[in-house]
C-alpha cells in the first residue's frame, strides 16, 4: 500500500528550504499541461505561497501529436517572498516528449531540474521532434540535472486492473507528473485529489485512475534513489486575510459584476469568441443569478451593436474582444462615443497585426484603440497591470463610463488574462458603490434636451420607457443641447471640441500618478499593461543595488493623469518598456514633447526582468 | 384602480423634425401609415422605440416622437437585438432599406430573424441606392443600368421574403407603398406578432428608380399583377378574379376559373404552416416570370421567443440559486487565510 503526502508529510530524504522556484510543466497540447499548471498553482497557493503563473499554449486546437508546433507549456513561480512575475528562468522543467524539449530547454537554468518522460524519446518521438540523436545518450543535456522517468511505463502500471484502454491510461500522465513535481516541492496532494472528486467523480475508475497515478507520481520520488533530496517553500509573508488564486479574465468577469451590483444595474455582455477574451463571456455566462445577460453574436460588429443597444436601454452593457475585433468594432464605437453612451468595450490583446499570434501576448493595439475610428472621436481608456487588478480596473470602467456618459476601452492583454496570482478577497460590502441618476418623468409638454450637459459635460441618460422624455439619437452630427440633426460648422467645431474637453475632464477625476521610488532621481521607468510585474521587479532589483530609479505604472491611457507632465520633468532619463514597437512612447512625446527611451519587445512573450535590470543599467552607464 | 391611458392620434407621433425626404418619395406613405396604426395599438409612445441603419428609410426614427436611434450602415438588427434582450418591455421597430438591410446588413438582419426576437423589422425595398445617388442595390433586376453599371447589373438579386423565409423567420409579410389601407393593416399584424415580424414594402424612389414597382402599384394593372394573400382562402387574383394559382407538383402554375377549374382546384394559403415550404414557394413567384406577385402575410407562426427565453434563464438561475451573492461567490472554491 502507498503511503500519501497526508499521512507521511515527513521525508525520508533531506529537504532544502528554497526561496522559492519556478518550474514550467510541457508536454503535447493534449498531454494536459495546463491542468497540470493550474492544478500546481492552486496547491501552492494553498501552502501560502505568492504565486505567478504563464500559460503558454499554440494556437491550434490539437496540433500532429509529438509536434513541435503542438507544444504547450504552463510555467509557476511560487515564492516565500512577494513576487510580480512567473520567473524570467526555470530552476525546474517537466518535459513530456522530445518535442517539449527541444522547444523549451533554453529556458532551463544550468544546473536546474530536467524531467523527461523517458517512453517518450523514442524512434518516432525523436523524429517529430527532428532530433538527429537522442538527447538523452549525447551528453547534450549534461549541464541539467536530468531525471529521466518512464512515466508512460509508470502510469499504465499504477492503472492496472481497472479496466481502462491504454489510451486512457496515458491520459492520466500528466497526475503521474504532477505527483512527482509535488513531491520534489514539498506540496501536499489534498488539493489535487479533491478536484479530482469534483471533476471525475461522476466517472470512478477514472477518478481512481488519476488518484493512482497522482500518488504514483509522489511516491516514485519519495522511493527512487534518483532523488536525493526535496525542497521547501515556506508560504509567503503576504497581507493578512483570505486568499484565493485568481485568474486574470476572471476577475475581470467579477469585477463586472461587482461593478453591476454596486450601481443597481443588470449587466448585459455582447461578445463574439475571439482568443483571449472568450473565457471571460464563459465566466458571466454562469452567473445569470447575479441578473447577466450574456449574447453571443453574429460577429464582432453585431456584439458592439447590440451593446449600444442594451446602453441605450438602460443596462450596464459591456463588449469584450481582442484587437481583430476592435478594428471590426471601429464604426460602432464611433457611434457610441458620439452618442455619449456609457458602456465598456474590452480589449484583451493578442499578438498582432491581422491574426497575428492568438495565444500570446502583446501591446500592440494601444494606437489602435486611441486613434484607429475615423473622425475625431476621442474614448477614455484603462489598463489593467495584472490578474487581481482586472477586478479594481473593471469597477472603475464603470464608474467613469457612467460619471461622464461615454464609452470606456479597458485593455488587457493575453498574459494577464490567462495568468493568475493571489487575490486578496474583499468584503463587498465595502467596495464602492458606483451611483447613477436617470432623468424622471417630464409631463411638462416640453420637449426633453437630450444634449445639455452637468459639470463634467456629461449628458442625461434618459431611458426609453420614461414618459415625456422620447428622444432620437444617431450618427449624424447633432445641435448642441437639442440633439437634433444639425450641419451648421460652428456647432460641429463647438460639438468636437466639447466631446474631446469632456474626455480631457477626466485627468480631474482620478487619482494622481504615484511614483515607486525617489521623487526625483536619475531615471523613470514609465509602464503601463501587463509589464507591471517585470518593470516592478526589476526597478527593486535596481533600487536595491542602490540605483536611483524609480516606476510609474500608468493605469489610465486617455487621459493621462494631471501630473504625469510633472513627473516626467524629475527624472533625467524616462525609460518605456512595452511589448510593442513604442506605441505609448509616442503618445508621451506627442503630449509631453519629451525625448523617452524605448525598450521594445516583440515575441509574443512577456519581458524578463533581466532584460529590464539590463537596459536601466546601460542608460545609467 | 386603472390608469386611463390618453388616446393618441397620428398627430401625437410625429415628432418635431423637417420631414427632409424628397418630394413624392414613397417613404412619405409608409411614415403616415405608421404613424396612423400606432395608436390603435394602444403602447404608450415612451415605450415605442425605432432603430435604423443608413440610407433614406433609415431617416425614419427622427420623425417619430417616440425613442429612436438612428445608429450605421447595416447594424440596426444588431443594436436592436442588445436592446431587447435587456428590455423586452418596449417595443422595437427597425426600418431598414435594401441596400442597409440586405447589403452591408445582410448577417445581422438573418440572424435577427433566425433567432425570433420580439421585434418587427421593416424593410423598405426600392431597389436602388438612394441616399448615395442611384447606385444599383442586391434587389435590383439582373441587367439593371444606373450609375455605377452603366452596361447592366450583373449579379443575381435577392429576394428579402426567399431569404427570411429560408431563415424560417416566424412572420412575413409584403405590402405597398401606395396600397395604403393594406400597408396599415400589414404593419398592424407585424405589431401583433409575437416574433420576429419582417415586413418587405414596395417603395418608389422616384428620382433614381421611379416606377420600379408600377407593375404592382399601378391602378390599372396591379390587380393583374399581384395576389393578395388571405389565410384559408384559395389564390385568386385578377380585375375580374377569374384567375388563380394552382400548383402543379411543387410548381406553382397560373389557371384561368372556369372551364372545368374551381376554386377548390386552386391552393389555399395557409400562413400558420410550420413548414415554410409554402410560403417560400409564393416568395418565388415573381412578376418577370409571369405571375402575380403576392401580398399580405405569407407567414405568421408561434415559436420560442429570443428576449423571453434570454431572461426565462436568468429568472430560472435566480430562482434556482437565489440572488447573486458577491460575497458568496468570492469566497467559493479553493480559498488560504494568512494570518
Amino acid at each position: 500500500m502507498s503511503v500519501s503526502a497526508e499521512e507521511n508529510p515527513t521525508s525520508v530524504k533531506q529537504t532544502i528550504v528554497l526561496e522559492g522556484a519556478t518550474v514550467r510543466l510541457c508536454g503535447d497540447s493534449g498531454d494536459g499541461m495546463q491542468l497540470a499548471g493550474g492544478q500546481l498553482t492552486g496547491t501552492s497557493a494553498q501552502l501560502g505561497n505568492d504565486v505567478a503563473t504563464f500559460p503558454d499554449f499554440p494556437a491550434e486546437i490539437r496540433a500532429p501529436r509529438g509536434t513541435l508546433a503542438g507544444v504547450s507549456g504552463f510555467q509557476v513561480h511560487f515564492s516565500s517572498q512577494d513576487i510580480f512575475t512567473p520567473g524570467d528562468s526555470l530552476n525546474a522543467l517537466v518535459a513530456m516528449n522530445p518535442a517539449a524539449l527541444k522547444t523549451n530547454l533554453a529556458d532551463l537554468d544550468p544546473g536546474g531540474a530536467l524531467i523527461v518522460n523517458k517512453d517518450a524519446f523514442d524512434k518516432k518521438g525523436l523524429g517529430l521532434a527532428k532530433y538527429d540523436t537522442n538527447p538523452l545518450e549525447d551528453d547534450s543535456l549534461a549541464d541539467y540535472q536530468l531525471f529521466e522517468v518512464p512515466m508512460t511505463q509508470l502510469t499504465r502500471t499504477a492503472v492496472e486492473g481497472l479496466g481502462l484502454s491504454v489510451k486512457e491510461a496515458d491520459r492520466c500522465r500528466n497526475f503521474f507528473a504532477m505527483g512527482l513535481v509535488y513531491w520534489i516541492y514539498g506540496r501536499k496532494l489534498d488539493t489535487t485529489l479533491r478536484f479530482i472528486e469534483d471533476k471525475f467523480g461522476s466517472r470512478p475508475s477514472v477518478a481512481e485512475a488519476n488518484r493512482r497515478t497522482l500518488t504514483a507520481g509522489w511516491n516514485y520520488g519519495e522511493t527512487t534513489d534518483a532523488f536525493v533530496s526535496n525542497y521547501k517553500v515556506e508560504p509567503a509573508k503576504l497581507d493578512p486575510g483570505k486568499y484565493k488564486n485568481m485568474v486574470g479574465n476572471t476577475a475581470l468577469a467579477w469585477g463586472l459584476m461587482a461593478a453591476a451590483k454596486k450601481s443597481g444595474k443588470e449587466l448585459f455582455y455582447g461578445t463574439y469568441p475571439i482568443t483571449p477574451a472568450s473565457d471571460i463571456l464563459h465566466e458571466l455566462s454562469k452567473h445569470k443569478n447575479f441578473g447577466v445577460r450574456t449574447f453571443q453574436a453574429e460577429d464582432e460588429i453585431a456584439a458592439m451593436c447590440s451593446t449600444i443597444g442594451a446602453a441605450f436601454a438602460g443596462s450596464m452593457a459591456i463588449t469584450g474582444t481582442s484587437g481583430p475585433g476592435i478594428a471590426l468594432k471601429g464604426e460602432a464605437m464611433g457611434l457610441a462615443m458620439i452618442l455619449e453612451l456609457p458602456m465598456i468595450i474590452i480589449n484583451v490583446q493578442r499578438g498582432g497585426p491581422s491574426t497575428g499570434l492568438p495565444t500570446k501576448t502583446e501591446q500592440s493595439d494601444l494606437m489602435q484603440v486611441m486613434y484607429g475610428r475615423n473622425g475625431e472621436s476621442p474614448i477614455p481608456i484603462i489598463s489593467a497591470s495584472g490578474p487581481s487588478d482586472c477586478f479594481d480596473v473593471a469597477q472603475e470602467a464603470w464608474r467613469l463610463a457612467t460619471r461622464f456618459m461615454t464609452p470606456v476601452i479597458l485593455m488587457t492583454d493575453g498574459y494577464i488574462a490567462n495568468g493568475s496570482e493571489p487575490w486578496l478577497i474583499p468584503n463587498a460590502d465595502e467596495l464602492p458603490e458606483i451611483p447613477i441618476e436617470h432623468p424622471g418623468p417630464n409631463d411638462s409638454g416640453e420637449q426633453f434636451l437630450p444634449y445639455t450637459r452637468n459639470e463634467r459635460l456629461a449628458r442625461p441618460w434618459a431611458l426609453p420607457g420614461t414618459a415625456g422624455l422620447m428622444h432620437r439619437v444617431g450618427g449624424l452630427e447633432k445641435e448642441d443641447i437639442t440633439g437634433d440633426v444639425c450641419y451648421d460648422p460652428d456647432n460641429h467645431e463647438h460639438m468636437t471640441h466639447t466631446r474631446a474637453k469632456k474626455v480631457a475632464l477626466i485627468a480631474d477625476d482620478i487619482p494622481p500618478q504615484a511614483v515607486n521610488g525617489p521623487e526625483k532621481g536619475d531615471l523613470l521607468v514609465l509602464s503601463w499593461g501587463g509589464t507591471y510585474g517585470s518593470c516592478t521587479t526589476a526597478v527593486r532589483a535596481c533600487q536595491e543595488q542602490g540605483l536611483s530609479v524609480g516606476h510609474a505604472h500608468l493605469r489610465y491611457l486617455n487621459p493621462f493623469p494631471a501630473n504625469l507632465g510633472t513627473i516626467l520633468d524629475n527624472y533625467k532619463t524616462i525609460l518605456m518598456p512595452e511589448l510593442n514597437l513604442g506605441q505609448l512612447q509616442s503618445l508621451i512625446r506627442d503630449r509631453y514633447l519629451k525625448d523617452v527611451v524605448g525598450l521594445n519587445k516583440i515575441q509574443g512573450k512577456p519581458f524578463a526582468v533581466a532584460e529590464i535590470v539590463t537596459k536601466i543599467k546601460q542608460l545609467l552607464g | 384602480m386603472t390608469t386611463e391611458l390618453p388616446v393618441l392620434k397620428a398627430g401625437d407621433f410625429a415628432s418635431k423634425q423637417d420631414v427632409r425626404w424628397c418630394p413624392g418619395c414613397g417613404d412619405y406613405s409608409i411614415l403616415a401609415q405608421m404613424k396612423k396604426m400606432l395608436p390603435s395599438l394602444g403602447v404608450p409612445r415612451e415605450k415605442i422605440v425605432f432603430i435604423s441603419g443608413i440610407g433614406c428609410s433609415s431617416r425614419f426614427p427622427y420623425y417619430m416622437n417616440t425613442y429612436g436611434i438612428h445608429s450605421i450602415h447595416g447594424r440596426a438588427p444588431a443594436l436592436a437585438t442588445g436592446l431587447k434582450c435587456v428590455r423586452p418591455d418596449l417595443m422595437v421597430w427597425v426600418i431598414t432599406g435594401d441596400g442597409d438591410g440586405l447589403s452591408i446588413g445582410g448577417n445581422h438582419l438573418i440572424h435577427a430573424i433566425r433567432r425570433n426576437l420580439n421585434i418587427n423589422i421593416v424593410l423598405f425595398n426600392n431597389r436602388i441606392y438612394g441616399l448615395t445617388k442611384g447606385q444599383y442595390s442586391p434587389t435590383s433586376p439582373l441587367g439593371k443600368t444606373t450609375k455605377s453599371t452603366p452596361m447592366g447589373a450583373i449579379d443575381n438579386p435577392l429576394h428579402p421574403l426567399s431569404i427570411a423565409i429560408g431563415c424560417e423567420g416566424t412572420f412575413v409579410a409584403r405590402s405597398i407603398d401606395t396600397h395604403i389601407k393594406h400597408l396599415e393593416k400589414t404593419l398592424k399584424r407585424a405589431a401583433e406578432h409575437q416574433g420576429t415580424a419582417f415586413v418587405e414594402v414596395y417603395q418608389n424612389c422616384n428620382v433614381f428608380n421611379d416606377k420600379a414597382w408600377e407593375y404592382a402599384s399601378d391602378r390599372d394593372t396591379k390587380l393583374e399583377n399581384t395576389i393578395e394573400l388571405e389565410h384559408g382562402k384559395p389564390l385568386i387574383f385578377g380585375a375580374k378574379r377569374d384567375k388563380g394559382i394552382r400548383l402543379n407538383g411543387l410548381e406553382p402554375e397560373v389557371v384561368e376559373l372556369g372551364k372545368g377549374i374551381t376554386e377548390d382546384d386552386l391552393l389555399f394559403h395557409d400562413e400558420k404552416s410550420t413548414e415554410p415550404s409554402l410560403a417560400y414557394l409564393l416568395s418565388r413567384m415573381r412578376h418577370e416570370d409571369g405571375f402575380p406577385e403576392p401580398i399580405g402575410v405569407f407567414r405568421a407562426i408561434d415559436a420560442p421567443l429570443y428576449d423571453v427565453e434570454l431572461n426565462r434563464q436568468v429568472a430560472h438561475a435566480r430562482e434556482k440559486k437565489g440572488e447573486g451573492d458577491l460575497n458568496k461567490l468570492f469566497n467559493s472554491g479553493e480559498t488560504w487565510t494568512v494570518s
